[in-house]
Parts: structure tokens; C-alpha cells; sequence
């Protein structure tokens, strides 16, 4: 149990320095920049290696972006300019998150939908059963049931 | 009825799944939609491999129907899309520029001896800016631009015959056509 923690907690502590190695010889004046430019590169894709950011990538290309966002941000860009800039050339798909918009809707309410349709069935399915237990019988329904029981205890089904 | 639905239900929902996961084995990841469809070519003025010290921008190519090819001696597709490039140049049907994107220049005249040079004319980009307002995220990448100037088309990845064809050559045809 210990060790699998530890695995984790290095893996975790690697792949953090990992994507500081990539930072680190990026200095700004702000902190507010350095935040800033921290801050796109994790929420931005490497077109190069879909699963990795901006930030982690190694590929040739993150390096060059990182670069070209570098100068945007230490010329005094905010971060929505950087991100038109970026979206501008490489579409939506650089964003890890999809801005809303109709194309997107299926993406951002899909789940909930699902999960609505979900929930319909779900109540529909409780309430017929409470609707089955609820169903009780009558005096006479009762008293014939009874008849029919001892009857087969008996041994002599009735007819 | 209810019968038939609880049926026919579960069946609609396994084929539908279906068919959406068997269309994902034949989407490339990699193919991703250009923003820069229909719009212009950002502006650009490059150096030419040669002759030494003479540049290219993107105005000097406006009125004619083009490809853009960006491309790299340390890029593998090339090197199979080249052969395709250079019969296509023997044609005569479609012009072709080239960007020689984050290349070392002698690697790329050596490329260009040893295989054949099918461009009208080279534009180097030694440190990828333009590749990055191209939106170029891969070599090669190859852009059909039209009379204003306008990026028609972008083809991620090698430039085969049957592209050129089916695709490339009747969509030219087209443009040209166009006032």
C-alpha cells in the first residue's frame, strides 16, 4: 500500500518537474505574467503530442509556441489575446476546454442529459414498484386465498 | 407494442454505439479542422533558399492559383510526398511555393539536387513564425491558395497522386475559373 503511494507521489513529483524543466528559462518582471503564462501553457494542447500540454511537451513545435507566447505575454498581452491568437491558428482543438457554443452544446450537456434520462427511468421504475406493493387485496380476494392455500396443504388441489 | 420497444430499444442503442465507435477507427487524430479555411493567407516575407538576400511575400503571389507546400529535409513524409510534388511540377497543371520550415539550408539544396526541385520558388523559415501563423503543427502540410490570396483548402500529411486527382487538380481547375 505504502509503496503504491510512493509510486504515485514520485510519478506525480516527476511529471510536475517535468513541465518545470520546460518553464524554467522563461523569466517575467510580474508574477502576474509568470502566472499568467503558466496558466496557458497548461490549459493549452501541443498540436504534436495530443496528450500533453504546452507546458510538459518536448516536441519541437511546444517550444516554438512556448516562445511565441513567452514575447506575447512579457510584451503585455492578456491572457484572452493569447488565447485568440492561438485559437486564431490551430482552432479549438489547442484548448483542453471547449469554449460554449451550438457546435459544442452535445459536449457540455450531453452528460447532463444522460444523466436526466437517467433519472426518468430510474423513477419511473421505483414508482411501479411502490405502485405493485401498494396493491392490496380485497376481503373477499383474501378470504379465497386463504380457502386456496389450505387447500393444497391439505393435499386435494381445488378445482 | 411495449413488447417491440423494449425490443427494438436496446438494439438501437448498441447500433448507434456501434457505429460511432467503428467511425472512430477511421478518424485520424491528427487531421485537425483548419481555422484558416477561407481566410487569408497571413502576411508573410520570407528570404528564398536561392538566390541568397531576395525575399518572397505573400503579395507577390497574389493572382494565381497555388499550392503552399511546407516542408523539411528532416521530415520523412516529405521525402514520400516528394516524388508526387515533382510529377506534378513536370505537369505543369498546378504551381507549387514551398516553405522550408526549421531546416538547415545546404541539407535542403543537397534534398533538392539529389531529388529534384519542383518549386517555383523556396521560402525558408529558420525559426517557424510563419509556420506558426500557417498553423502548421507537422511536416508536411500543404495549403491550396486561390487568386486573392485566400487559403482554399489544407492537407495535413503527405500529397498523394489520388489527392491530386480526385481533389487537388479539379478544385485548381475551379478557382481558376474564378474571377
Amino acid at each position: 500500500m505504502s509503496k503504491t503511494l510512493l509510486a504515485a507521489l514520485l510519478l506525480g513529483l516527476s511529471l510536475s518537474l517535468h513541465a518545470a524543466s520546460t518553464l524554467e528559462q522563461f523569466h517575467f518582471d510580474k508574477q502576474q505574467q509568470t502566472d499568467d503564462f503558466r496558466e496557458l501553457l497548461g490549459q493549452m494542447r501541443c498540436l504534436v503530442c495530443q496528450n500533453e500540454s504546452l507546458a510538459a511537451s518536448n516536441a519541437d513545435l511546444a517550444q516554438d509556441l512556448r516562445e511565441e507566447l513567452y514575447e506575447q505575454v512579457a510584451s503585455g498581452k492578456n491572457k484572452q489575446d493569447v488565447i485568440d491568437f492561438m485559437v486564431a491558428r490551430y482552432g479549438d482543438f489547442v484548448l483542453y476546454k471547449p469554449p460554449l457554443r451550438p457546435s459544442t452544446y452535445l459536449i457540455w450537456f450531453g452528460p447532463i442529459l444522460l444523466l436526466l434520462i437517467g433519472a426518468v427511468i430510474l423513477y419511473r421504475i421505483l414508482r411501479k414498484q411502490t405502485s405493485m406493493k401498494a396493491s392490496t387485496l380485497t376481503e373477499a380476494e383474501k378470504q379465497r386465498a386463504e380457502a386456496l392455500l389450505k387447500s393444497t396443504e391439505s393435499g386435494t388441489p381445488a378445482s | 407494442m411495449k413488447r417491440t420497444l423494449k425490443f427494438i430499444l436496446p438494439l438501437a442503442i448498441f447500433l448507434g454505439i456501434a457505429i460511432f465507435l467503428y467511425r472512430g477507427l477511421s478518424i485520424d487524430p491528427h487531421a485537425i479542422p483548419s481555422p484558416l479555411i477561407d481566410k487569408p493567407l497571413p502576411a508573410f516575407e520570407l528570404p528564398l533558399l536561392t538566390p541568397e538576400g531576395k525575399t518572397l511575400s505573400n503579395k507577390d503571389l497574389l493572382g494565381k492559383v497555388y499550392l503552399l507546400n511546407v516542408w523539411a529535409t528532416w521530415c520523412v513524409s516529405c521525402r514520400a510526398e516528394h516524388r508526387t510534388l515533382v510529377q506534378l511540377a513536370r505537369s505543369g497543371l498546378l504551381e507549387l511555393y514551398g516553405i522550408d520550415w526549421k531546416d538547415d539550408d545546404a541539407a535542403a539544396q543537397v534534398w533538392l539536387n539529389q531529388l529534384g526541385n519542383p518549386y517555383q520558388a523556396v521560402m525558408v523559415d529558420k525559426k517557424g513564425r510563419t509556420a506558426i501563423d500557417l498553423g502548421v503543427y507537422g511536416a508536411p502540410e500543404t495549403f491550396l491558395i486561390d487568386k486573392k490570396g485566400i487559403i482554399r483548402k489544407k492537407y495535413a500529411g503527405a500529397i498523394t497522386p489520388s489527392l491530386l486527382e480526385s481533389e487537388i487538380l479539379p478544385l485548381a481547375k475551379k478557382l481558376r475559373a474564378e474571377s
